[in-house]
């Protein structure tokens, strides 16, 4: 078993137009990891300078990682991890 | 092009007056790129210069937009001193490329611009709105 991670429209160029990937890892920012050595150059839409990005969400199951542990988060297996883009502008 | 009905016309009108001088936000939720349903979104910034949906909320409603197959047809908010125009944050955080960018100005109290935009990769392009009885 392992981890099932929903990609966003705008970032599904990464995953051969895949709505959703499996991924291993401890925590998310493992996870995060293991995803780039599938999909390179999804890490970098994520993270910047070893933090989430800020205009970026992503979810554990039905929380946002922000109120739990950031990166930091443990996750495992049968877990869903969900990446939205945050709707915002001026 | 946008082609929309004047009802849900008057709903992102009605919200960004009743925000104003916050900006508003909101979708509107439908299939086969119409759209159908009207969701208003909190403003987590309550800003009058910016806008960003509340993450709980977005998540709640992106996930009822797959459970029941609609997609997010128009992204809306208003600016509320300024004209109806994208501006640069806005392009630079435009993350759904089939969406219809909407922007409502509020700047005149009589008058309301309401115009559709397509924002990929960083460019704007303006689009005719057709506004349907």
């Amino acid at each position: 078993m392992a981890i099932e991670v929903r990609i966003p429209t705008i970032l599904r160029n990464y995953t051969g137009g895949a709505k959703a990937v499996s991924a291993e890892g401890a925590t998310l920012e493992e996870l995060i990891s293991n995803l780039e050595s599938r999909h390179p150059g999804l890490k970098e839409r994520l993270v910047d300078q070893g933090n989430l990005r800020r205009f970026v969400n992503v979810y554990l199951n039905d929380e946002d990682v922000r109120f739990l542990g950031g990166l930091g988060t443990p996750v495992s297996d049968g877990d869903t991890v969900t990446v939205l883009p945050a709707v915002a502008g001026g | 092009m946008l082609s929309i009905s004047q009802e849900l016309v008057d709903k992102i009108v009605a919200h960004a007056r009743a925000d104003h001088p916050d900006e508003a936000c909101g979708v509107i939720a439908g299939r086969g790129g119409v759209p159908e349903r009207f969701i208003p979104m909190e403003n987590a910034e309550r800003s009058p210069t910016f806008y960003r949906f509340d993450s709980m909320e977005q998540f709640r409603v992106w996930r009822e937009m797959d459970d029941r197959d609609e997609e997010p047809v128009v992204i809306y908010h208003s600016h509320t001193a300024t004209e109806a125009y994208p501006s640069r944050t806005d392009v630079s955080y435009a993350s759904e490329p089939d969406a219809h960018y909407v922007l409502v100005s509020t700047r005149d109290e009589n008058e309301v611009e309401f115009r559709s935009y397509r924002i990929v990769d960083g460019v704007i392009t303006e689009e005719e709105v057709r506004f349907l009885p």
